[in-house]
């Protein structure tokens, strides 16, 4: 077999010059938020590093992760898969099946043997023995035991891996567990969502190849450069909470101009995401802009927190910082973040003497 | 020993019997056994559905108007389907009428749906099934561009175009990372193409990769996301505001334009280089007829893509409706969701408990129960299995039936009664097809026939986006930009009691939902979906389903390698996580196990 490749080296391969490949750190360097010195840091990293093998499972799943991740934009998913990772094992997408995928398995946990990314989407059941999620006429959670136990890290993609989603909404039928109850001995990364955004997967990938290190996370184990943030915070919509304009039906004169869906129940001040700012499907739009709440997909739990059209009277709006806190999300207490977390209670506290309404206090954690 | 099922086909489970689990390239998660003859031909098949979420409990007591948010994570492949589904099951049973407007701007989702649906599925889940990416190192690049230039006039068609692909494939496999094509089945005798057709194959599955994503654009603008865009009962969640000050804030003219745009190029791409993509390939496999299944004996379509809104009646629907049994395509019977004695789901041989399971329940008197034990036959261990037993249990489906017949529904079953109502958009391209290839309607009915049915609806749904999005201007050009109806948005407004049924047709086919509303709150929810139908495994009378029909008699070049296998299973578009689902009637708290 071919030595392997390293990850600039595949791309000059592809065509693609020096200059492109120092363009194309220098705008990963501004993707990910750092000064532009890091370009050198990346450019360094990618020269000399073979593509990292990636195993990627399904459990119980409806598979919105796999189909949000090939809609990268940038980078896009042909490069991340030709390019930048080697994704060795992915039902969804790979040529061989039955035997001769098993068989993957088992060779790239043997060669690659503490090197390579476990991608885990969806998430094990526990009753029936496990076999209400059965792979090669196993429980799902013995294959996962098995990759976890040689892998480098753990990605949990979207909601179901990081929190149990939608099949361990109340009651839970089958106990699906997210992958952290059944892995523990192993770092994981959290990128919730239902499904998570495309560039914000590939994002995550990227960082990981580019530093070689794992993302910093927030007490809740997921990358603060994504999720450090309630979408309330950078909705361009804002100005309007701010002011008190609402939406008060749907189709209504606010809905037209572009006001808070606040009080439709749009759950955008209890949710940490990027929608806001990086938006969805390459910046096109993301919910709120398009008229309707943040239904709060990324957060732990949010099927079983009432209807999606509740006005978000029961969580925490005036002590938020506090709240925040709690959570974790602001507790490494970067200037940056404790400003706008004061800003949002300031402004959410005008908002709550000029309503006179009544917020029941709703600790999270 | 041999036995004959009631549809028709002689099972024989004599011969070698071999696994493929799992199942590759497919929503969800799925095993296939067969048996093969001494030839290697399969004289017996067995499909088991290997997952179940258990959405339907989970939505017990909730809000109705919640709904389409759970069900829309029934599948992410499909995204949206279930969303529309369940949004028309509400309003069916609080009748509630929608705007025009949201009713063009949910057909042109649905379409967006088809179009992007069946590109992915043609080029990322299935083209393996046909293409050899090996062989497409052999191809003369300037051989592959006389054959891309002869079939359609995309302009990506340049010599040097396909050797830069070539090169960059060549290095890929030089690299000995080989990634999702590491193990494939190249070098099977059954893959036919030639060097240079593969090479342009493989091509057009990289440049589909890199558009697919720009044609659920539309799901963004309207639905604010994709996959998983928002929706909403009594219309559309994003309000149009063309005129007036504010107009940033909602849907208006530049977010109109950007969609149009996304209309003209997904037509595009479908009718230059996804069409003539699948008559180039099917014009290689043109004598390998297998796969027909039940396509030629029993079909079903519930309808779809309201002309007008709120008009549930057949003809108002561009895709047809109907159903057609025992091969007699001078009759297609109408269909009636309501009818208790036309839709039963039978569970004998699937891993859920009635208490009368020699009888089949109807959607509205669903019951749900778990009950998972493999039969006396069956080898290995409960948590091992090795080989399934299907004289007992052994899927995670059930059993549904119209009329007591197994049926086929997808993309193949529409065409199929279009072409029996003698619909021009439907049998005509159906037609030219079969003239263009050569080949008599017989063929039709065949794992080709179905891969070509689903290419040619994509086309017919991308034209469509572009007659409703025509159809939007036009409404707002006359001045209505309503787009949701809130009259009865609040449950006061309801009535103690209701029930309701709403209807797509999915890509892969005909999507029910049966909805029962109890004082404001859900009761009972059944959805019974197209792998439900297609996937289904054998019902007490000892009928077989779609899949499991479809993979009979057909031979296999390589016992080992399951291609002409996954080709079948494949052609149907499997969506598992759909086709599941678990109903505990009276709420019982089941079995628990502890975390480790």
């Amino acid at each position: 077999m071919a030595t392997t490749e390293t990850f600039y080296e595949v791309m000059r391969r592809q065509g693609i010059s020096r200059r492109s490949f120092l363009k194309y750190c220098s705008l990963t360097a501004t993707a990910l938020g750092l000064a532009p010195s890091f370009a050198g840091t990346i450019a360094q990293a990618m020269e000399t590093k073979p593509r990292t093998p990636v195993i990627w499972l399904h459990g119980l799943e409806c598979t919105c992760c796999s189909e949000s991740f090939i809609r990268s934009a940038h980078p896009l998913v042909s490069d991340v898969v030709l390019s930048m990772i080697s994704l060795d094992y992915d039902d969804v997408l790979m040529a061989s099946a039955g035997h001769q995928a098993e068989a993957i398995l088992d060779e790239i946990r043997l060669k690659y043997k503490g090197q390579y990314i476990l991608a885990v989407e969806g998430n094990p059941p526990l009753n029936q023995d496990g076999m209400s999620c059965i792979i090669g006429g196993r429980p799902f959670v013995e294959q996962l035991k098995e990759v976890a136990a040689d892998c480098k890290a753990v990605i949990s993609w979207g909601s179901c891996a990081s929190w149990g989603c939608v099949q361990a909404a109340h009651p839970n039928p089958t106990q699906a567990v997210p992958v952290h109850k059944v892995i523990t001995d192993k770092p994981i990364i959290k990128v919730p969502g239902c499904p998570p955004i495309a560039e914000v997967m590939t994002g995550v990938i990227t960082y990981m190849l580019t530093f070689d290190r794992l993302p910093e996370l927030d007490r809740q184990g997921r990358p603060k450069m994504f999720y450090g943030q309630r979408i309330h915070d950078k909705c361009y919509r804002r100005p309007h909470f701010d002011a008190g304009q609402f939406v008060e039906d749907w189709d209504d004169e606010g809905a037209r101009k572009g006001y808070c869906l606040y009080k439709m129940g749009c759950k955008g001040p209890t949710t940490y995401n990027a929608c806001s700012t990086t938006r969805w499907n390459n910046g096109v739009s993301f919910p709120i802009q398009s008229g309707h709440g943040c239904i709060g997909c990324s957060e732990d739990g949010f099927w079983d927190k009432g209807s999606f059209y509740d006005h978000v009277t029961n969580t925490n709006v005036f002590g938020i910082e506090a709240n925040a806190d709690k959570v974790g999300i602001a507790a490494a207490g970067t200037v940056g973040a404790a400003i706008a977390a004061h800003a949002a209670a300031s402004a959410i506290q005008r908002i709550k003497q000029r309503a006179g309404e009544h917020h029941e206090e709703n600790d999270q954690t | 020993m041999s036995v004959q099922t009631p549809n028709g086909f002689q099972l024989d489970t004599s011969g070698r019997r071999i696994v493929v689990d799992p199942v590759t390239r497919i929503e969800g998660h799925m095993r296939c056994e067969v048996n093969l003859d001494e030839n290697n031909v399969i004289r017996n098949a067995v499909s088991t559905g290997t997952m179940w979420r258990g959405l339907e409990v989970i939505l017990r007591g909730r809000d109705p108007r919640d709904a389409w948010a759970f069900t829309e994570r029934i599948c992410g492949v499909c995204t949206g389907t279930h969303a529309l589904t369940s949004v028309r099951a509400v309003e069916d049973a609080l009748g509630i009428a929608i705007p025009e407007n949201a009713n063009s701007i949910r057909n042109i989702m649905q379409l967006t749906l088809y179009a992007h649906d069946h590109l992915v599925h043609f080029y990322h889940l299935h083209a393996l099934d046909w293409v050899d990416v090996v062989s497409a190192l052999k191809a003369d690049p300037k051989a592959t561009s006389a054959l891309a230039q002869s079939i359609s006039d995309w302009p990506l068609s340049s010599p040097g175009y396909f050797r830069d692909v070539q090169n960059r494939i060549k290095r890929f496999v030089e690299s000995g990372q080989l990634g999702p094509f590491m193990n494939g089945y190249w070098g099977n005798p059954a893959y036919r193409l030639p060097p240079e057709a593969n090479l342009m194959a493989v091509t057009h599955y990289l440049e589909a990769l890199d558009f697919q994503k720009e044609i659920v654009k539309i799901h963004t603008i309207y639905g604010g996301k994709n996959p998983h865009p928002n929706w909403l009962v009594g219309g559309v969640p994003c309000a149009i505001n063309v005129h007036d000050t504010g107009a940033v804030g909602a849907v208006n003219m530049e977010r109109l334009n950007q969609v149009s745009s996304i209309i003209d190029r997904t037509i595009e791409f479908i009718d230059k280089v996804y069409l003539p993509d699948l008559m180039a390939i099917a014009s290689f496999y043109k004598d390998w007829t297998h796969g027909g299944g039940l396509s030629s004996q029993a079909v079903l379509s519930y309808g779809d893509i309201p002309d007008r809104a709120n008009d549930d009646s057949a003809a108002n629907q561009m895709l047809p409706r109907g159903a057609i049994i025992n091969g007699n395509l001078n009759e297609v019977h109408d269909v009636d969701l309501r009818d208790p004695d036309e839709i039963q789901e039978f569970v004998a041989h699937s891993w859920f408990q009635y208490k009368d399971e020699s009888r089949g329940l109807h959607p509205w008197d669903g019951v749900t129960e778990p009950n998972f034990v493999l039969g006396p036959n069956a080898k290995g261990t409960r948590t091992r299995i090795e080989e399934i037993d299907e004289g007992a249990k052994y899927s995670w489906i059930k059993a549904p039936r119209w009329r007591g017949h197994a049926m086929e529904v997808g993309p193949l079953a529409r065409y199929i009664i279009g072409y029996a109502k003698g619909i021009p958009e439907f049998k005509e391209p159906v037609e030219k097809v079969l003239t263009d290839l050569g080949l008599p309607l017989p063929a039709l009915f065949s794992t080709l026939g179905r891969t070509a049915a689903r290419g040619l609806e994509g086309s017919w749904a991308a034209h469509r986006m572009r007659y409703f999005q025509d159809k939007l201007m036009a409404s707002l050009k006359a001045g209505d930009s309503h787009t949701a109806n809130i009259e009865k948005w609040d449950p006061k407004t309801w009535p103690k009691e209701a029930r309701g049924v709403g209807t797509t047709e999915a890509p892969r086919g005909a999507l029910g939902h049966w909805i029962v509303i109890k004082n404001g709150k859900i009761d009972n929810y059944q959805a019974v979906v197209p792998t439900t139908w297609n996937g289904s495994p054998r019902d007490p009378a000892g009928n077989i389903g779609a899949f499991e029909a479809a993979l009979m008699n057909t031979p296999v070049a390589v016992a080992d390698q399951p291609l002409e296998i996954l080709r079948t299973l494949h052609s149907f578009d499997p969506c598992l996580a759909c086709s599941t689902h678990v109903m505990s009637p009276d709420g019982e708290e089941l079995t628990r196990v502890k975390v480790r």
